[in-house]
């Protein structure tokens, strides 16, 4: 599972509603190269809750992103922030560990990179 | 500019959306409501191989060629008749400023003859080509890499082909290619070659043409919400889009046959980037947070609609039943627990997809799917689903069986999603809860697919039952 992932899911347990953002409970962080697409990014940083970000990234051990968000107009420009970014969003990978809901501790495991979001019966 | 259009003759209903969904893509102009221009050649009908279609360049034409499944070449068009010596007028009627360019003695070309519906013999295509003295050919022949493809092409007024109609009236064309179709693709994805495979896995042709409708491309973040193996969005990825998918089932999750054959495995296998993201959610209650929207370029699927496969959701097969109350899960079970899922009506499931494009599609983004449609003889309009944020710009069908068909739907976004639209959508979710079985059971589609024939529909003589279902869209062909 890769943060821009991770900035999209909250927990969804019937009447919980600070379910975002979970919680990151690493197990195995692995880094893989993917290629770099600015306007990609750029899109991306829009959709983006900055704050769930970088604790995120820093729970998986990557602390390089500034703690408030740069305006939109330094994305035009600033290469090196794109590349951080695109680090963050794409690069790191939770391969084993868990998401754990900021509400209720209930923790969605997270097995071959694949986050399990299914909710037991009596969680509907 | 008019382009002649000549198409392999499958999956007819396909042909031209593709084309036109690709025109887009590549920048070609359209005004708002309006569609590409398209033209018939004289006495042929809409199925014929041969159409004219007007794009603003010779670019554009190459370009949705190249990318195309179901185009087999574009050509600018120097001569059409229905007789060679009407041929040879038409061909030298046409302004030599347009020709010369192509003719030059440094170049190379090659001519190519087909024919469509009939087979010629060498002697007869050669006999063909050399009746074409006439064009003022002054560059050298070269059969394997000729600057310029020139090509002659038939189609004869016969019977039935292929249960294609008949033509009315012999047609001749003879134009320069422009562009031709990459179906090399086809053998590279074909399934039987796909390590991770699942019962419901989509056809590599018919993957690449829902890419293609989704315009699918570089920079583009597709989403496939009924993953399973992930064989749509391997076409995707093919296309160069980032690629997201979830599924219910745990096939997702779990390995193959061995530790590298899952859905990672299927993009590794091609030297595609794997997925932005794989998911195990249930499209029901998506665990998406609040807030987040028009996220996802295209959206392509193919939901479980009760027939190969039946969707599942969330909440207990026996709770959803109400056969048994609901009950909690012990503590000390939570972890490793696997949740038993209930049955998801075709229609609740075409519900929350078009929920979730209208809520995370970015404006204009596409949402591509299939949609099942029974083909009972009284000839009744199919109804459509339809959603206000949406405009259906395609529909392309498929015949399965005698019974039943699945159609392509492409629908585009076109207004933007809003809070009524959210509190419908949550209304009407409830509504699905409380009346789980009433759903259930009008959105059966199973049940009419394989009832057994009725006795008084099976006749007697084959030879004088005539089927009043067009057979030759789609498999047959």
């Amino acid at each position: 599972m890769r943060l821009i992932t991770h900035n999209m899911l909250s927990c969804n347990i019937k009447g919980v509603t600070n379910g975002f953002p979970l919680r990151i409970e690493a197990g195995n962080v692995i880094e893989k190269e993917v290629d770099f697409n600015p306007d990609f990014i750029r899109h991306m940083f829009a959709k983006i809750e900055w704050k769930a970000l970088v604790e995120g990234a820093r729970s998986m051990g990557y602390a390089e992103l500034p703690e408030d968000s740069p305006d939109a107009a330094v994305l035009k420009s600033d290469e090196p922030f794109l590349k951080k970014l695109h680090h963050a969003l794409l690069e790191l990978h939770l391969e084993e560990g868990a998401l754990v809901c900021p509400e209720t501790g209930r923790k969605f495991p997270v097995n071959k990179g694949i986050p399990n979001m299914l909710l037991h019966e009596d969680e509907v | 500019m008019w382009f002649l259009c000549v198409f392999y003759h499958r999956l007819l209903d396909f042909r031209k959306p593709e084309v036109e969904a690709l025109a887009e893509l590549f920048g070609e102009e359209i005004a708002e409501n309006e569609s590409l221009q398209w033209r018939l050649p004289e006495h042929h009908h809409n199925d014929t191989p041969f159409h004219f279609v007007q794009l603003s360049s010779e670019e554009i034409a190459r370009n949705i060629a190249k990318r195309s499944i179901l185009v087999k070449g574009m050509y600018e068009l120097w001569g059409q008749g229905t007789c060679y010596e009407e041929l040879k007028e038409s061909i030298q009627s046409y302004p030599d400023s347009r020709k010369l360019p192509f003719l030059t003695s440094g170049s190379t070309f090659r001519i190519s003859v087909e024919t469509f519906g009939k087979a010629l013999t060498f002697e007869e295509q050669k006999d063909r080509i050399q009746s074409l003295t006439y064009i003022p050919f002054e560059g050298r022949v070269d059969l394997k890499n000729p600057d310029h493809n020139f090509f002659l092409m038939e189609m004869i007024e016969s019977d039935e082909n292929n249960g294609l109609q008949p033509i009315l009236q012999r047609r001749i064309f003879f134009g320069r290619e422009v562009g031709f179709a990459d179906r090399k693709l086809l053998p590279t994805f074909q399934l039987k070659s796909r390590t991770y495979l699942g019962p419901t896995a989509m056809d590599a042709e018919m993957a690449f043409l829902m890419a293609n409708q989704a315009k699918a491309t570089s920079g583009k973040l597709v989403y496939d919400p009924f993953v399973g193996t992930g064989s749509i969005l391997v076409s995707a990825a093919r296309f160069g889009a980032m690629t997201m998918g979830a599924d219910i089932d745990i096939r997702v999750v779990r390995d193959g046959r061995g530790p590298d054959c899952n859905v990672w495995s299927n993009f590794k296998q091609y030297g595609l980037p794997t997925p932005v993201a794989l998911l195990r959610m249930d499209n029901n209650v998506p665990p998406w947070r609040s807030g987040l929207k028009e996220i996802f370029d295209a959206i392509i699927c193919d939901p479980p609609y009760g027939v190969r496969a039946g969707g599942r959701k969330s909440g207990g097969r026996k709770i959803l039943r109400g056969t048994v109350d609901p009950y909690t899960v012990p503590d000390d079970k939570r972890t490793d627990h696997i949740p038993s899922t209930g049955a998801y009506s075709l229609v609740e499931c075409v519900h929350d997809l078009l929920h979730l494009a209208a809520r995370m599609l970015v404006m204009k983004g596409r949402l591509v799917f299939f949609f099942p449609v029974l083909r009972d003889d009284t000839g009744s309009e199919v109804k459509f689903p339809e959603h206000p944020c949406f405009k259906l710009v395609a529909v392309s069908e498929q015949i399965l069986s005698s019974r039943y068909s699945r159609v392509l739907l492409t629908m585009v976004k076109v207004e933007p999603y809003s809070e009524d639209i959210e509190e419908a959508a949550r209304l009407m979710h409830l509504e699905f809860r409380e009346n789980h079985l009433k759903w259930l059971e009008d959105g059966n589609i199973h049940s009419s697919v394989f009832k057994p024939i009725d006795s008084s529909q099976i006749h007697t003589d084959p030879k004088t039952f005539k089927d009043p279902k067009p057979k030759y869209r789609g498999k047959y062909v």
